[in-house]
């Protein structure tokens, strides 16, 4: 894209993007370990999910004054304002994303030993990975103003609402069938209900990212099943 | 040089108060204006932007024939106001320029009293039958221009001695004293303060749907704020015509959007 005939205010757009940028591969991490955590019921690992979480939070806040620095200084129009008012919705929605990761983590002490057996418990990773690259890829489209990008991911959250629903029957099923698992089953769910929102947010990247690098706003898409509440 | 595609023309307007079709303006061998096309309608205020010799100011003087004046200038194609040609030999341009009234860049009012700025062009019209008539008509004129109520105890005050943003109302209120049904501004806030500026663009507001009103301005905020439709001009091309709302958040044009991001040149 050319550049501004005032420099500065390229500047402070690569500034905002590339803070963006450290956020969404911050909130990428946080997933990824949140679930390594779980899976290797590693304590350490996930109180350090939790604390990086502060950074996050610190990040959006700067963006979020960023932002309304460079509307109130720079006047942006057109395909920047839509770049700057995107970056203001996309923080606060990653900021969510990390709270999320920092959720599981906080869950890992809480789901004891005991239920390595549990069969949910294998299926999470994999949830956890759908839902992380989905999260990699909004923001990808992001710096890279990529509208199919933004398309795919979009497309993808299918992916982890089916994930959702087969980890929440399942688990039922264990609750049902042995009662004593009630506990662990609880904080299990949490965590698949989980990793499903980070995949809704992901996708609401993508669509922002979409509006932001298009001017066109998606047509409202048939969700499916997002919630299958059965029994 | 370049015909009007639908892209450029984006915008249909239902009843056009003035229209132009494939105008083109010369000023000797030069052209400054390359087939432009567009409808002006009464509901909406329409803004014109672009760079400096884009053609924006030319081509708004075209609307009430003020390039008559500049004797190198040539005008091509077809303007209309209420489906009239204004430009066939008929047409009486002290007539038409009652109508299609003008605001420009400075203020420049009469070296006469604020009463006499107003009733100059009423007198000459044959608006006003008696004193009486005369009185309404400016304070109608004044009032409308937001000015009345700064002025009202003095009205045989010099208009030059107003501020500047007052002159330029008191312009206004001048233009308004004849009943045009067109408005055409010229930069009308160039020289003026912001808050002059403000009290200028609040005025445009109440004015929007009594008067078709065209605005030039070099400051796309202003565009922003005080108009519905934008139109930009590039190169004396009318570039692209469109909702304001759309023209400053998603416009068609590439050329249009980095004019109005800053990334023009």
């Amino acid at each position: 894209m050319a550049e501004h005939t005032i420099k500065a205010f390229d500047e402070d757009i690569d500034r905002l993007r590339g803070l963006i940028a450290e956020m969404g591969g911050r909130a990428e991490a946080a997933i990824e370990n949140a679930m390594l955590a779980l899976q290797r019921h590693d304590k350490v690992l996930a109180a350090e999910v939790v604390a990086d979480d502060k950074r996050i939070d610190a990040i959006e806040a700067e963006v979020e004054k960023m932002v309304v620095e460079v509307i109130a200084l720079r006047a942006p129009m057109a395909n920047d304002l839509r770049d700057v008012v995107a970056a203001l919705k996309i923080v606060s929605v990653v900021e969510r994303i990390g709270d999320y990761a920092k959720n599981i983590a906080k869950r890992v002490p809480l789901v004891a030993t005991n239920t390595r057996t549990l069969e949910p418990i294998s299926l999470l990773p994999s949830m956890g990975q759908v839902a992380g690259e989905m999260v990699h890829d909004a923001l990808n489209a992001f710096a890279a103003r990529d509208p199919d990008l933004a398309l795919a991911v979009v497309e993808r959250d299918t992916v982890v609402d089916d994930f959702y629903n087969s980890v929440f029957r399942t688990l039922v099923t264990y609750m049902v069938e042995n009662p004593k698992t009630i506990s662990e089953c609880a904080h299990l769910l949490f965590i698949a209900k989980n990793i499903e929102r980070i995949g809704d947010h992901a996708t609401n990247v993508a669509e922002m990212v979409y509006y932001a690098a298009t001017g066109n706003t998606l047509p409202d898409r048939d969700r499916g099943a997002d919630i299958q509440v059965e029994d | 040089m370049t015909p009007m595609t639908e892209e450029q023309h984006n915008l249909a307007v239902d009843n056009p108060k003035m229209t132009a079709r494939d105008v083109k303006v010369f000023y000797g061998p030069k052209q400054a204006i390359k087939g432009v096309s567009i409808d002006v309608d009464m509901d909406h205020v329409t803004a014109f932007i672009g760079p400096s010799g884009c053609g924006k100011s030319t081509f708004l003087r075209t609307l009430n024939r003020m390039n008559d004046t500049v004797a190198s200038a040539r005008v091509e194609g077809a303007i209309t106001l209420d489906g009239e040609d204004i430009y066939a030999p008929s047409m009486d341009v002290v007539q038409l320029r009652a109508r299609v009234g003008m605001v420009f860049q400075k203020p420049n009012p009469f070296p006469k009293s604020i009463y006499e700025n107003i009733a100059y062009g009423p007198r000459i019209h044959g608006l006003a039958a008696s004193k009486a008539d005369m009185d309404v008509i400016v304070e109608k004129s004044l009032r409308r221009a937001g000015l009345w109520e700064e002025v009202k105890d003095r009205l045989q005050d010099s208009g030059t001695a107003l501020s500047g943003g007052q002159q330029q109302r008191l312009c206004i209120g001048r233009a308004i004293a004849v009943e045009p049904e067109v408005i055409l501004m010229d930069e009308p806030c160039s020289a003026l303060d912001p808050i002059a500026t403000a009290k200028i663009e609040e005025l445009i507001h109440e004015l929007r749907g009594r008067y078709a009103i065209v605005i030039v301005t070099h400051n796309m905020q202003q565009a922003a704020r005080v108009s519905q439709r934008t139109a930009f001009f590039h190169l004396g091309e009318l570039v692209e015509y469109g909702v304001t709302s759309e023209i400053f958040t998603n416009p068609r044009q590439e050329r249009t959007k980095d004019y109005i991001t800053g990334r023009y040149g």
